[in-house]
């Protein structure tokens, strides 16, 4: 049986490992791209990507300044009683690891009322789920702000159908996308309610780049909407060139017969996500 | 790709408002990080004193926030953050003498009027290769705002800081440009 000091320990172990490796899945999608990519100032930032994520590797350093907003999504087996404050463990490992690895502190204290910084990080983004089971997978994703503030959500009418659905992404992509640091890796949720879209949005950015969709109609939106908006010219950095994005990742669900729910969350190239599995 | 233009600030500033939108620069010399809460504070001092703090006239204002001091390099990541976010401070510290600044991403026509009106320069950086960036920072002194940790003034020097003018000092707009070279429809969507 796990604890929750168990998944606070993932986390902690998760957040430098993120911070500084760039993912397999992207570096390979971004060397791929750099042999295709016509755009010469397309190519110089594809190169840099690379040896960025070499210093960082080496060095030990952070992939980008923006060390994030710490989200964690635990899928918790139902058998588990991980008992203690799993919020308050979680902000725990959070602070520790952010000061012992020197990552940024990117948190203030309220939206609106008091943008103070909290100095440490917390509070983090947690999100639990129960699934069959023992056991639980812990996904910790430092997401830029520059990548989340350029992600948006709409309430569409159901005979916007498909093309509605793209459009969205277009537009969104098309009006934001230099700011979120292309090539990006674009999560699109569609289905659920008004508050559960979004969380389909961000958790398409953990699929891995280069393996679509299961279902068929899934992947076909995927590849069509992709070659759209690499079709935009906006290019890696916004520079111009054919990579604004490396993938589209769609995530759908069951949702009211009224309601057409969709949201994008944008990916940036350092697109920081690490799971691993616990108990 | 051309050779890359290589330019000292502050000294050169002059020989930065030449350069056509598009032109890659190596980027030496002293520039001022300032992010959002910096340029609240900078503003407020503007308009008390009449005249831009800390010695900024004639300087640079890079839009960034570092990470703390590692690998034997003031900060172990530095970067460009979202310039559109600046956009409404701006013109205000162009008119009272800021003659470059750097950041990430596309500028409202407000910035690219005010480019024109005072030969100023917007230099685009590229976002998430900060461990990279991060080798061309040979200095980092706090000059102001320590209060506001990773947001606070900080004096850094560079040496061969890669970007692009994007915005010129005649008005050219780089994303624009680059944007409709690459596009592959027609029109917006």
């Amino acid at each position: 049986m796990l604890v929750a000091a168990d998944i606070a320990r993932a986390v902690a172990e998760s957040i430098p490992r993120a911070a500084t490796s760039l993912r397999p899945d992207v570096r390979a999608a971004i060397v791929q791209a750099l042999a295709a990519e016509p755009s010469s100032r397309g190519r110089e930032v594809l190169g840099q990507i690379l040896e960025n994520a070499a210093i960082a590797e080496r060095d030990g350093v952070p992939l980008c300044q923006d060390t994030g907003t710490v989200w964690v999504w635990v899928e918790l087996g139902a058998d588990e009683r991980p008992g203690d404050d799993l919020a308050a463990l979680v902000d725990r490992a959070v602070r520790d690891a952010y000061a012992e690895h020197g990552l940024r502190m990117s948190v203030v204290r309220d939206a609106l009322f008091d943008r103070t910084n909290t100095g440490d990080n917390t509070p983090a983004f947690l999100d639990v789920t129960l699934r069959p089971g023992s056991g639980a997978t812990v996904h910790v994703m430092l997401k830029g702000g520059g990548s989340d503030n350029a992600s948006a959500l709409v309430m569409l009418d159901p005979s916007a159908g498909s093309e509605g659905v793209r459009r969205f992404v277009l537009e969104t992509v098309s009006v934001r996308a230099t700011g979120a640091c292309p090539p990006l890796v674009i999560g699109v949720g569609v289905g659920g309610t008004f508050d559960t879209v979004g969380k389909l949005a961000k958790r398409a950015l953990l699929r891995s780049v280069g393996s679509p969709a299961q279902s068929p109609d899934a992947a076909a939106f995927e590849a069509a909407t992709l070659e759209a908006v690499n079709a935009l010219g906006i290019g890696p950095a916004g520079l111009g060139g054919i990579t604004t994005a490396l993938a589209v990742h769609l995530e759908t669900a069951p949702c009211h017969i009224a309601a057409l729910p969709v949201a994008v969350n944008l990916g940036c190239s350092a697109m920081r996500t690490v799971t691993v599995e616990v108990g | 790709m051309s050779e890359p233009v290589r330019v000292t600030l502050p000294e050169e500033a002059a020989r930065l408002r030449s350069l056509p939108a598009g032109t890659l620069v190596l980027l030496s010399g002293v520039v001022y990080t300032a992010r959002d809460a910096t340029h609240g504070r900078l503003e407020a001092e503007l308009r008390r004193d009449g005249a831009l703090p800390y010695g900024l006239a004639g300087q640079t204002l890079f839009y960034a926030g570092p990470t703390p001091p590692a690998a034997g390099r003031p900060a172990g990541a530095i970067g460009p953050t979202t310039a559109k976010r600046m956009d409404a401070w701006t013109p205000t510290l162009l008119a009272a003498g800021i003659v470059a600044t750097i950041g990430k991403g596309e500028r409202s026509e407000a910035v690219r009027d005010a480019c024109v009106a005072h030969g100023a320069v917007y230099i685009a950086a590229t976002g998430g290769v900060a461990a990279l960036l991060a080798t061309t920072v040979t200095s980092a002194e706090v000059v102001a705002y320590p209060e506001l940790g990773t947001e606070a003034l900080v004096k850094l020097a560079l040496e061969d800081f890669p970007g692009w003018v994007a915005i010129d000092a005649a008005g050219n707009d780089l994303y624009a440009d680059a944007r409709s070279e690459w596009a592959r429809t027609e029109g917006s969507v």
